[in-house]
């Protein structure tokens, strides 16, 4: 068990990648939120019986969501390089990785988002047409915050997947820890790199997660 | 205070029109509570909804206070709305939300000041006896306190019109009668006009001034209620009257006497202080008619005391004949069955 010697880990190395990891997960995330969220409610009040119905813009809109969501992120990624260019200037590293991540990550979570707010009870919503409330305070007022605990563990679940899509942006030269569990432990054999990045993508899997579903029960009144 | 006029709604399902109401006209006075009791499908809620446009109706007018609602853009439509407050059968209060930002919610809509919100929100808790659960979730609540939230919110505008869709159908008895009392309470207090939607004789008895009797879309019968319960006209109408008075055992108790040979039965009715009076004994002694009681119910229509008895008379043809006059004469209302 040569690899539980760690000699190969340069920890100021696994140090950069952590912060660039994190850094490329925290805007990522950020920016999927700021465009899956608005996103996901257009979708909802577009679809069949609500308050924008509108078949023809909700067929549209779902089926450009449906091929995002289908199209494998690591292809997504290097289909994705011309545009990744223009909107930033570069593919490569934390800034280069976070439009692909974004893209990618932000019609997911959208459908989470239609999902959520799904599950909100009719009758509240008919009640605040019912006080007089226009569209857009039904949207803030009366959806969001009723969906809240759906939308938290949407955004969890969110960010749990990109943790994954950050590690295999390193395929393509995105930086962070995947970068150097490719670099180091698959195409030099470092086996103990390797593992020390799974472990704190772990670890960080684990603490996303149980901080969610803590929030998640905090807000659910059910 | 309300108006419908030629009212018709048809849904939409599957490309096919299934009609919901076919051609309702309504008139509801300010101040009145005024109830509308129908089967299930008969089109209660769907006439409910449509009189604050939650259902636009295919054609015809909804004038509310001199407004037709159906002319309306979305904007005024939505100010008109503030005048009318509605409550659900499943309160449809805001889970995410406290007892007093859920009351507090529709003054936010309307962007009222806080200081103003939190004045209007005190005394609403205070009205409808929540002081001690203005910090619970609606979780937390017994369905009658969700249901008094409900109507806290529902009067937090200060509306004209109060709309009930089946508001005690939830509930159980007692809890029916205390939402109901509130009810009955608030419309006294603030003179709001009430329409309550409901299949529950009793609930249309205990605090209505007028009914109507929807069946199939259509108002069957409509009256005072004490007029309408006494003398129920339609079938619709007389199945729901029998829910509340026992007719069951009556008409198989003149179906025995009857059988046994050729009688004489009344159905006598008495109306608020008559209720309490010996009329009818006295007037039998009188004439001499001897009789004997079947069937009898003293109850309570709202504020007014009624009485129904249902009596054999065994004098002779002429006994009975004066009895039955006398009984008229003194403003009985007599019915030979
Ligand atoms: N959204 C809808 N889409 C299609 N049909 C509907 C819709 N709502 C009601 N209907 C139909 O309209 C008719 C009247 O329904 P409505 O809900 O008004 O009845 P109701 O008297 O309130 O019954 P209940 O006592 O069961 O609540 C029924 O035949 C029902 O199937
Ligand atoms: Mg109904």
């Amino acid at each position: 068990m040569e690899w539980l010697e760690l000699k190969n880990v340069d920890w100021s190395e696994i140090g950069i990648g952590t912060v660039d990891t994190l850094s490329m997960l925290g805007f990522s995330t950020l920016f999927t939120i700021l465009i899956g969220l608005p996103l996901g409610v257009i979708l909802f009040l577009t679809s069949r019986g609500q308050l924008l119905a509108n078949r023809g813009f909700y067929l549209v809109a779902s089926f450009i969501v449906n091929v995002l969501r289908s199209v494998p992120f690591i292809i997504l990624m290097i289909l994705l390089i011309p545009v990744t260019k223009a909107i930033v200037g570069t593919s490569l590293g934390v800034l280069g990785s976070i439009p692909p991540l974004v893209i990618g990550a932000a019609p997911f979570f959208a459908r989470l988002v239609e999902t959520s707010l799904r599950e909100v009870d009719r009758g509240v919503t008919e009640a605040a047409q019912s006080m007089g409330a226009s569209n857009w305070q039904i949207v803030w007022n009366v959806l969001l915050p009723e969906a809240r605990s759906g939308l938290i563990a949407g955004i969890t679940i969110t960010t749990v997947a990109l943790v994954s899509y950050t590690a295999m942006s390193g395929v393509i030269g995105g930086g962070g820890l995947g970068d150097l569990a490719i670099r180091y432990g698959y195409q030099r054999f470092q086996t103990d790199v390797m593992i020390v990045t799974v472990v704190i993508l772990l670890v960080l899997v684990q603490i996303l997660q149980s901080l969610g579903d803590r929030l998640v029960l905090k807000y659910s009144r059910k | 205070m309300i108006q419908l006029r030629e009212l018709h709604k048809s849904y939409l399902v599957q490309g096919n029109k299934i009609p919901a109401l076919l051609g309702i006209d309504l008139s509801i006075k300010k101040g009145e509570i005024y109830g509308i009791i129908g089967h299930s499908g008969a089109g209660k809620s769907t006439l409910i909804r449509c009189m604050n446009l939650l259902e636009r109706p295919t054609t015809g007018e909804v004038i509310i206070d001199g407004v037709d609602l159906t002319k309306l853009d979305d904007r005024r439509l939505q100010e008109q709305r503030r005048h009318v407050g509605m409550i659900f059968q499943h309160f449809n209060l805001l889970s995410s939300a406290t007892v007093g930002d859920n009351i507090a919610f529709p003054l936010k809509l309307a962007k009222r000041p806080k200081a103003e919100i939190k004045q209007k929100v005190d005394e609403l808790l205070k009205l409808v006896g929540l002081e001690d659960h203005r910090d619970k979730y609606p979780a937390q609540l017994s369905g009658g306190q969700k249901q008094r939230v409900g109507i806290a919110r529902a009067l937090a505008n200060d509306p004209k019109v109060l709309l009930c869709d089946e508001a005690t159908s939830a509930l159980d008895p007692q809890t029916t009668n205390s939402i109901l009392a509130l009810l009955l309470d608030i419309n006294r207090k603030l003179g709001l006009t009430i329409v309550l939607i409901t299949h529950e004789m009793q609930v249309i008895r205990s605090i209505c001034d007028r009914v109507g009797v929807i069946d199939g879309g259509v108002i069957v019968e409509e009256g005072d209620v004490l007029e309408v319960f006494l003398k129920p006209k339609h079938p619709t109408t007389q199945e729901f009257v029998e829910q509340v008075a026992d007719s069951h055992e009556l008409r198989e108790a003149v179906a025995h006497e009857k059988a046994s040979g050729n009688r004489t039965i009344a159905r006598v009715t008495f109306l608020g202080e008559q209720t309490y009076k010996p009329i009818l004994f006295q007037t039998m002694r009188e004439t001499g008619t001897v009789f004997s009681i079947l069937q009898g119910t003293i109850s309570r229509m709202k504020d007014t005391p009624y009485g129904q008895l249902v009596v054999e008379l065994e004098g002779n043809a002429e006994q009975n004949k004066q009895a039955i006059e006398k009984l008229r004469e003194r403003g009985l209302e007599v019915e030979v069955i």
